[in-house]
């Protein structure tokens, strides 16, 4: 497995908090790579400053092997690494169809398209057999997602993501609003995703999930990136230890880099 | 449940769009519903007078400019902005229009094409100014065009040091202004013709989908890679050149540049705006709600002065009617939400608590 982004000596500061500091990260094609930390620690930071969504102070990012600096979250999406957002960054007034080609708009063909028409039912048909193939909890392809439970508008900015990465999948904390099924539902599309050939990344809370579906997982600690293990044979009790501090990288002999 | 048979049960149910639920969903539909009440109402009370062809083409010649308006106050309001200086953009540009046409001297449409087209690009600066102010200065729209409405009517009152010029074109007032054809008064029929293209454009174009967008959520708009910015100050253009063409329009209906007759003119506007089912916050409503709600104000007038009512009963009446219609719209939605809430606090409680969550604790 090649690396296929990859963060070095990422540093970033707001005021007096060191929010990265000289963090790094890597994650390959085919693998699912948790990033995992106590509140503060710079996972959404880290998953920021990889998306074109923030600048960091130095350090230097690598996407296939080739030095990036993705000024806008378009940037990073115009090489197939798509975010899906605590926030869910939906527009709560458009509906799922809407929401999921928003800036990708499918436009008429000819002189139509041109003057800017779109083409309505090609994009709902494929939002629908989106939605059908990852086994969605929506039920609407035209009701505003603002109208929806917490759970289906998730469902639509996973749908979203996962439709247009062709490369990078960063996933900031996918289950928090999902029920058991749900939840199984997006642990089972993160691996059919990963099987596919695309690196994921999941920053979660929820231990379980991440042993349960990530192939390393890497923990972060003030800014830092602390340590990085393989998922099999770790325990929870060992990746609490790692985020608080209680373990260090010379009590777990798998550690790869400090 | 297998998971097959659950992907079936989805498909089935995400079938299951009609059109008539989605239409049952807007508010444009339910304040129709009050238009034709109201216009029954007065059609049973006068049925010969008010029903009149006459009287009704009265109404839509009187609606005509603040339609064209109310277009470009759509795409404001959808944005989650607000346009208060349309009044006197409406204004300046008339006053501009008239100005340089009355030096032309009276040579019929060439003198008119040059006016329209004056009035059209001198809207238009204004809008791109408060678009703007709006985008790059990030100044509220409110106070932005608050500002901009003093300026441009007291720029408008320098110009004429106040007094109304009085010299429109013959030809503009004998076609566009009195005109008919087959006995629809022409006003209206640009007036139609520009609310057709504005509700085509915000609903089946692109651009009016990030119309939609940026007023129901700037951030996720500007993640997604649509330029905000210029997007905002097209809008705010948009609607800078309509109030320039109703100044053109106002001309040709009046005769003359109506420098302190347009105080108002805003708030009619957002009012029919609103009343139409248009929200304040963004991200809401529809073209053809705003023109519903601009006919509401007056057919009430046409049919308080047919039926002996006093008239200044319409502003009374006007007034009730958008506090009615936006807190019916906000029950509505309160009542959705607390849908979508109840259904996550369900399924939270459901579920069990994360054990990895408890176990760090």
């Amino acid at each position: 497995m090649t690396t296929l982004l990859e963060a070095r000596k990422l540093c970033r500061a707001f005021g007096h908090v060191q929010a990265l500091d000289n963090a790094d990260f890597d994650v390959s094609a085919g693998e699912v790579v948790a990033i995992i930390g106590d509140n503060g620690a710079g996972k959404s930071t880290m998953v920021k400053a990889l998306t074109g969504n923030l600048d960091v102070d130095s350090g230097e990012v690598l996407f296939e092997d080739q030095p990036v600096s993705f000024t806008t979250p378009h940037d990073a999406s115009s090489r197939g690494i798509e975010v899906v957002h605590q926030d869910l960054a939906l527009a709560p007034r458009l509906d799922p169809t809407q929401n999921m080609f928003l800036g990708r708009e499918v436009m008429r063909a000819g002189v139509a398209g041109r003057l800017g028409f779109m083409n309505e039912r090609k994009m709902r048909q494929d939002a629908r057999a989106a939605f059908v193939r990852l086994g969605s909890a929506v039920r609407s392809v035209t009701m505003p997602v603002g109208d929806m439970s917490g759970g289906q508008r998730q469902s639509v900015a996973i749908a979203r993501a996962v439709s247009w990465a062709s490369k990078v999948l960063f996933l900031d904390e996918p289950t928090a609003a999902l029920g058991v099924i749900q939840t199984r539902n997006v642990l089972d599309m993160i691996r059919r995703i990963r099987d596919q050939g695309i690196a994921v990344v999941l920053i979660s809370h929820s231990m379980p999930h991440v042993l349960a579906v990530a192939d390393r997982v890497q923990v972060m600690r003030l800014g830092r990136m602390v340590i990085t293990m393989p998922a099999e044979g770790t325990t929870v009790e060992q990746l609490v230890g790692a985020m608080t501090g209680a373990l260090d990288e010379q009590d777990i002999g798998r550690s790869e880099i400090a | 449940m297998s998971q097959s048979t659950m992907q079936t049960d989805v498909t089935v149910e995400i079938g299951q769009e009609t059109l008539a639920g989605r239409l049952r969903s807007m508010q444009s539909i339910w304040i129709l519903g009050v238009l034709i009440v109201i216009v029954a109402i007065f059609g049973v009370l006068e049925p010969t007078r008010f029903l009149a062809y006459n009287n009704l083409m009265n109404i839509a010649q009187n609606a005509s400019i603040w339609a064209v308006i109310a277009v470009g106050m759509t795409y404001v309001i959808i944005t989650s902005g607000i346009d208060l200086s349309v009044g006197s953009v409406l204004v300046f540009s008339s006053v501009i229009s008239a100005k340089v046409m009355e030096m032309m001297g009276d040579k019929g449409w060439p003198t008119v094409a040059v006016g329209t087209l004056l009035a059209l690009v001198s809207g238009g600066l204004w809008g791109v100014l408060n678009g703007w102010l709006v985008a790059k200065a990030k100044v509220p729209a409110l106070i932005v065009t608050l500002g901009t409405l003093s300026i441009a009517l007291g720029a408008a009152q320098i110009i004429t040091s106040g007094l109304d010029i009085r010299s429109a074109p013959v030809v503009l007032q004998d076609s566009v202004g009195y005109g008919r054809v087959a006995g629809v008064p022409v006003i209206s029929l640009i007036a139609l013709f520009v609310v057709i293209l504005g509700g085509i454009g915000l609903h089946m174009t692109r651009f009016g989908r990030y119309t939609f967008a940026i007023g129901s959520n700037e951030l996720a708009a500007r993640r997604v890679g649509i330029g905000v910015d210029r997007k905002l100050i097209e809008i705010y253009a948009l609607c800078g050149l309509l109030a320039g063409f109703a100044g053109q329009l106002s001309l040709a209906q009046y005769g003359t540049t109506t420098i302190a007759g347009q105080s108002l003119t805003n708030l009619n506007v957002i009012a029919a705006v609103v009343i139409g089912g248009t929200s304040i916050f963004g991200g809401q409503g529809s073209m053809l709600g705003s023109m519903v709600g601009l006919f509401i104000p007056a057919v009430l007038l046409s049919g308080f002065v047919i039926t002996g009512v006093s008239p200044f009963w319409q502003t009374v009446a006007v007034g009730a009617i958008l506090i009615a219609a936006v807190f019916v719209d906000q029950q509505r939605r309160a009542a959705a939400a607390r849908g979508g809430r109840a259904a996550v606090k369900a399924r939270r409680a459901a579920a069990p608590a994360s054990p990895g969550v408890a176990e760090y604790k």
